[in-house]
């Protein structure tokens, strides 16, 4: 047999039907169901009559609405959101899906709810109807982002209609010097390989860089895939993976962990398999990066300065004057000296309990810049109950940040979180797109430290200097 | 679905590279539960004034330009969010057809699940095909499936891939569950094997 990849091996196993001309009908094993790109799904089905296939493999969570203010339970304001989950919680319960409404603990993001709960396991496919869906990927499962019509598709027949990626190996070589995270790892990628570098594959990320990470680092890497244009992000499973997927509620227990682990064991690249791309970056050479633009490959080091758009070729030299306009920037301005209005610790890239910790272990003891508006919006109500008892919020709280409820806050603004015009933020989110916080708000996508930094000091900060 | 077959209209030129799907649709209008009544907010931010007056210079607010059915646009078009809302504002602008030199993955399968046909070309040929679309309303051009051609409005013929399955889905306006549907016991033998060696799933 010829040697195969991570992504080949979960394939095959999944292809439920082939068609000549290559079209497959891929089993999809977990369907994550959130409330914006599903109503019109479920709707779908009920004027059609078509019942969910699996319900018992479909999880629905409310995240992208809903408010993270403490004071939630009185309901939500907007009247669209309101309706929005509304119709999710009267489809979960209409259609027999698993549901974590706004009153569960268990609430959250869905790319965090997923896994925490055990649903998302090695060599899995995963698909919902929301591009970070990319974040399994870092247990070995091929997971990706789907449209409304492919969600009423999954939802009808379990399978979705795919044709193979092509092969794309990342590689880090290594170990990352003290300041440098995950989150710098997959936006040094993105500044690499572009936006459309990924397009038409699948990454695996490998090397000693990638392995040493913990479970939140991997998912915070597979996370930003999407970002970079790839289909999936995979990092093959290992003993970290097994132990992090290892008693969570929905994970097989006793005889059935043994068969599976045994099976997962078998999920890595053979030796020899071909990738038809591949891309090595040294770790020793990752520096805390910062983005200026409103693209994810607009990328730098923390130490850079904002660049000239007659320094690039195309269509982008238009772009990047747009990007720089936008951002109210000068080329020549040193990242350092850019002034920050607003810090948003959170999201389904950075809202796990490692991210809070590195957030608490630079702002512990310290004050927030006098006027800045910081907030740390956990991923799930579960993330916020451990970081409660780690005392990690209280450290929050004596800093001077907002400490919130669970949910995608601001990283999209479709909730009462958002940027106002002109306002600058440092993000741990995943977006800098135009508008994407807020109307005419400003992004600088950063790691959790990073922007815990630039909580204290009111400017962009290499972390390097607070160590 | 709408079937997608010959179509000869007026082309807009954007040039700009990485139009995400926030710019195409801002998430404040993602929360309908309809799929239809999106083309009003289609480029928003870049259409409208805060005010909702609209922003002369943008392209699509200018008059040759108000019946666009085409797009010529800059690499990467539609990169960001899975939301079907782009495609869905797209269509219900009227633009039935884009082109451009890469398109995001999820965007461009979400196009062909709603009658939109995006076409891939070299950034030579889009070059051409942008020039053209500059011409405004003298710049009509005639996108054949079936021919798999463009024709622009001075008559050059330009060849363009498809898929063939999504080629035939698209001229048929075939809905993919009903397709599926009929496949139903591959999945039925696929799912009894599944669950016999992956019994944890």
């Amino acid at each position: 047999m010829s040697p195969k990849t991570l992504y080949d091996k979960i394939w095959d196993a999944h292809v439920a039907h082939e068609a000549e001309d290559g079209t497959c009908l891929l089993y999809i094993d977990r369907h994550l169901v959130h409330e914006v790109t599903s109503p019109q799904a479920f709707e779908g089905l009920r004027m059609t009559g078509r019942k969910v296939r699996a319900p018992e493999k479909t999880i629905a969570v409310p995240d992208h609405n809903v408010p993270t203010t403490l004071d939630r339970a009185k309901g939500i304001e907007n009247k669209e959101s309101r309706i929005q989950v509304e119709a999710l919680d009267k489809n979960a319960k209409e259609f027999g899906v698993h549901y974590y409404p706004v009153s569960d603990v268990r609430q959250g993001i869905v790319h965090i709810v997923g896994p925490e709960q055990g649903w998302t396991l090695p060599g899995m496919t995963v698909v919902c109807g929301d591009s970070h869906t990319a974040t399994h990927g870092a247990f070995g499962a091929l997971a990706h982002g789907i449209g409304t019509s492919e969600v009423e598709h999954v939802l009808a027949t379990q399978t979705l209609i795919q044709k193979k990626s092509k092969n794309m190996k990342v590689e880090i070589t290594g170990k990352l010097n003290p300041g440098v995270t995950a989150k710098d790892i997959t936006l040094a990628v993105i500044g690499e390989t572009g936006t459309a570098g990924g397009t038409g594959y699948v990454i695996e990320y490998t090397g000693e860089a990638i392995r040493s990470l913990s479970m939140e680092g991997r998912m915070t890497v597979c996370n930003m895939a999407i970002e970079g244009g790839a289909r999936a992000g995979l990092i093959a499973p290992d003993e970290t993976t097994f132990n992090y997927v290892k008693g969570r509620p929905h994970a097989p227990k006793g005889g059935q962990f043994e068969q599976a682990l045994e099976y997962w064991k078998t999920l890595f690249t053979d030796e020899g398999a071909v990738f038809d791309k591949t891309i090595t970056l040294k770790g020793e050479d990752i520096q805390p990066v910062v983005t200026w633009g409103t693209s994810p490959e607009d990328v730098l080091p923390i130490t850079g300065v904002v660049p000239n758009p007659e320094d690039f070729e195309g269509g982008k030299v238009e772009a990047a004057r747009r990007s720089i306009e936008y951002m109210g920037l000068t080329p020549g301005q040193k990242l350092t000296d850019i002034e920050i209005d607003t810090v948003f610790i959170g999201s389904c890239t950075n809202g796990r309990i490692e991210d809070f910790r590195a957030v608490a272990e630079v702002v512990k003891g310290k004050k927030i810049k006098d006027g800045m508006r910081a907030m740390i919006v956990p991923g799930s109500g579960l993330v916020r109950a451990q970081a409660e008892e780690e005392g990690l919020a209280d450290i929050f709280k004596e800093a001077g940040f907002e400490w919130r409820l669970a949910g995608c806050s601001m990283c999209l603004a479709m909730n009462p979180d958002q940027l106002s015009e002109g306002e600058r933020c440092a993000a741990t989110s995943n977006r800098n797109f135009e508008g994407r916080q807020g109307y005419k708000g400003r992004t600088h996508l950063v790691s959790p430290a990073m922007a815990a930094a630039a909580a204290l000091t009111g400017k962009l900060t290499d972390i390097r200097d607070l160590l | 679905m709408e079937k997608f077959q010959k179509l000869t209209g007026i082309a807009a030129p954007m040039p700009l590279v990485n139009i995400d799907t926030d710019m195409i649709i801002p998430k404040v209008f993602l929360k309908s539960i309809q799929r239809t009544g999106f083309g009003v907010n289609l480029f928003d931010e870049m259409r409208y004034n805060r005010d909702g007056t609209e922003i002369e210079d943008f392209v699509l607010n200018k008059p040759q330009y108000r019946n666009t059915e085409i797009l010529v646009a800059g690499d990467n078009f539609g990169c960001g969010s899975s939301r079907e809302h782009a495609p869905w504002a797209i269509a219900d602008f009227g633009i039935k057809c884009v082109v451009s030199t890469s398109f995001a993955d999820i965007f461009f399968n979400n196009c062909f699940k709603n009658g939109i046909l995006p076409i891939v070309l070299p950034q030579e040929t889009v070059d051409l095909l942008m020039s053209d679309a500059e011409k405004g309303e003298n710049a009509r051009m005639t996108v054949d499936l079936e021919a798999q051609e463009i024709t622009t409005s001075d008559g050059e013929v330009i060849k363009f891939d498809v898929d063939p399955h999504r080629k035939h889905c698209l001229l048929e306006g075939l809905d993919d569950i009903g397709q599926t549907m009929q496949k139903e016991a591959s999945i039925d033998a696929f799912e009894a094997t599944a669950n016999a060696s992956r019994p944890w799933v």
